[in-house]
């Protein structure tokens, strides 16, 4: 059987360890996700959602505990290896100031690919293109991303987020910034890349009637999963 | 985006020209700064040129002559000092013993360009009532020419030196009231005397040596001194006449001949050199540092700006080497850049001067003097400048935690 995409054993972080302000924001998270798996992660402002976002998005390490992506411990990597992993089997979508401003649509799709293999080629720009076809925005993508709207500049997120083809994307309130029309349209599309491409999501959201048309829904409070 | 150029030259040159604004006031700051340094080095350069051209005009680079004879101290038989006091005796003119073979080693010497036995000596010069002493030069011209460039500076006449002929300087022409083709009788201690035709009349751009200088053939001078197949000196040109004095060290080394380089008869120039040169080495030091921080300040903002970009960066998988990288280019580029435009500022600057400072004669006050190494060696100090000034923002940039920096 396939190790799942992403397992976390008795996972907790503390800041300020060792001094008197010493805080602990998450206690012994136990979290599977499975290939396909479609999961909104939910919880109060100060919960400790982005604090895990992070940490499994290999950004931050957790205090004690165990993280596992596709069944590889990563307690023992070096940073670079972190890095390395992170790039290739892990794509993000944040809320805010999502793409890189100097950069166009496709110029941030191909982003990843170029950080990975340092020239550009046909095959990276053929790549970007389609990726930027399949989220609508063939006819923008030699605009700055500065020159996108909100809408359109979740979407080329999302295309840069599948532009090395990821096993599991994180999304960090990807439509917080949106509106209505444009968030639905946005959470549609994620819906259909996990359909189709059977990649994983972990969407953080405020969003109660989005959360509801995930799959699971995990809420954090006080840094703790209830279940 | 190029497909030649690698990650980090594309997201360098993408940030520096996003930020336009400040690119160009950075890269003005720099221009400013190399210009000043071109400009700087131009006119030193152009003016060691000109001092060297005024100071090596009438005198080689290095002169072998014999050296000065001492009294030995009275001794008894044995070896005791007698009388411990010695009188210097006087020196007279005497010819340089094995002067063939020495010539020769200074041929086969590395360094050396340009060999030329000559013979000097006093002499009285007479025209009518008129008469001055001179310094007689024996030279020959095949040679000697090729060290001191006499008919570059011959103003009226021609650079011949047959038996009978002399060339003289404007001043003693002046004084004499003479002119070319005019006799001049040349007369020394010894008696003998020869008369001679003016060739030519020098003008070695200074007035002493104007005056005090004229040149014969080496066989005229030979017999005028009763010296016949003899001469007192071998002048020699180098390559470099920055090494002239360790090249007369070494020749003083290895033979018993007394080498004095132009920077030895010229010390008190030579310092003036030096000082000008340690004085335009500190402006480019400091000009330098102000460039320096100058670059370093612009990026260390650019790195704060940019922290969400870097963040997002490094989630997308961008090692902590690739983020240095991008900031080191950029300050790379930023140095270069202005490099560039700052090395045609200084260049343009330094013509313009040298075009509008004239003699009164119209002729130009200084040689210029535009080395491609000035400019190459600018260009690469001022990429170096940039790199180093953008290490700190840079390790600052790629030590950026990127969970902070994606929260900006």
């Amino acid at each position: 059987m396939a190790s799942p995409v992403l397992r976390l054993e008795k996972v907790c972080k503390s800041y300020n360890i060792g001094q008197p302000s010493e805080v602990e924001v998450l206690h012994d998270i136990d979290l599977i996700l499975e290939r396909d798996d479609f999961l909104a992660l939910m919880g109060p402002s100060g919960s400790g959602k982005s604090t895990l976002l992070n940490i499994i998005g290999l950004l931050d390490r957790p205090t004690s505990g165990r993280l596992f992506i596709n069944g590889q411990d990563t307690a023992a990597l070096s940073d670079a290896e972190l890095t390395h992993l992170r790039g290739h089997t892990i794509g993000f979508v944040f809320q805010y100031h999502n793409l890189i401003s100097a950069f166009s649509a496709r110029e941030n799709v191909e982003m990843p690919l170029l950080v990975d293999r340092t020239f550009l080629s046909p095959a990276i720009t053929a790549r970007a293109s389609a990726l930027l076809a399949r989220v609508g925005l063939e006819r923008v993508m030699n605009n700055l991303a500065m020159n996108l709207s909100g809408g359109q500049q979740q979407r080329a997120a999302v295309a840069r987020a599948l532009a090395m083809s990821p096993d599991l994307v994180l999304a960090d309130e990807p439509t917080g910034n949106l509106d209505t029309k444009s968030a639905d349209s946005v959470f549609e599309l994620l819906r259909e890349v996990n359909r189709d491409s059977h990649t994983t999501f972990l969407i953080v959201t405020h969003n109660v009637d989005l959360a509801r048309r995930c799959d699971r829904i995990v809420e954090v409070v006080d840094g703790r999963i209830e279940a | 985006m190029k497909r030649w150029m690698p990650f980090e030259w594309i997201a360098a040159s993408r940030f520096l020209l996003e930020g336009r604004l400040q690119t160009l006031f950075i890269i003005g700051g720099v221009a400013i700064g190399v210009g000043v340094i071109v400009f700087m080095a131009g006119m030193l350069s152009s003016l060691e040129a000109n001092f060297i051209r005024r100071v090596l005009t009438s005198q080689p680079h290095i002169q072998l002559v014999v050296p000065d004879q001492v009294a030995r101290p009275l001794r008894n038989g044995g070896g005791v000092i007698e009388d411990a006091t010695i009188q210097r005796p006087a020196q007279r003119i005497i010819p340089m013993n094995q002067w063939p073979k020495i010539r020769d080693q200074m041929l086969a010497m590395p360094g050396i360009t340009g060999v030329s036995p000559t013979l000097s000596g006093s002499a009285l010069v007479a025209r009518g009532e008129a008469n001055r002493a001179i310094n007689l030069v024996g030279v020959d011209p095949a040679t000697y020419f090729g060290i001191v460039p006499i008919p570059d500076y011959i103003v009226a006449g021609e650079a011949r030196l047959t038996s009978e002929d002399i060339i003289i300087g404007t001043e003693l022409a002046k004084t004499l009231g003479a002119t070319v083709g005019d006799k001049l009788g040349v007369s020394v201690v010894s008696g003998r005397n020869r008369v001679l035709t003016i060739a030519g009349i020098v003008d070695l751009g200074n007035k002493g040596t104007n005056l005090r200088n004229t040149y014969v053939a080496l066989r005229t001078a030979q017999s005028l001194e009763g010296m016949i197949g003899g001469v007192t000196t071998i002048d020699l040109t180098v390559a470099d006449v920055w090494d002239a004095e360790i090249i007369a060290q070494q020749i003083a080394a290895m033979t018993d001949i007394e080498a004095d380089s132009w920077i030895a008869t010229n010390a008190q120039f030579y310092s003036g050199i030096k000082a000008q040169i340690m004085g335009n080495t500190m402006i480019r030091v400091f000009v330098a540092l102000s460039v320096a921080f100058g670059i370093a300040a612009v990026l260390v903002v650019s790195v704060i700006q940019r922290s969400r970009e870097i963040g997002i960066l490094r989630a997308m998988g961008t090692s902590r080497g690739q983020i240095l990288r991008v900031f080191l280019i950029q300050g790379g580029l930023l140095g270069f850049l202005g490099s560039l435009f700052g090395a045609l500022m200084g260049a343009a600057g330094i013509i313009e001067y040298h075009a509008y400072t004239m003699q009164p004669d119209g002729t130009e006050l200084f040689p210029l003097v535009l080395d491609r190494w000035l400019f190459i060696d600018t260009a690469l100090l001022a990429t170096l400048t940039g790199l180093l000034a953008a290490l700190a923002p840079a390790v600052r940039a790629a030590r950026l935690d990127p969970v902070v920096a994606i929260r900006g």
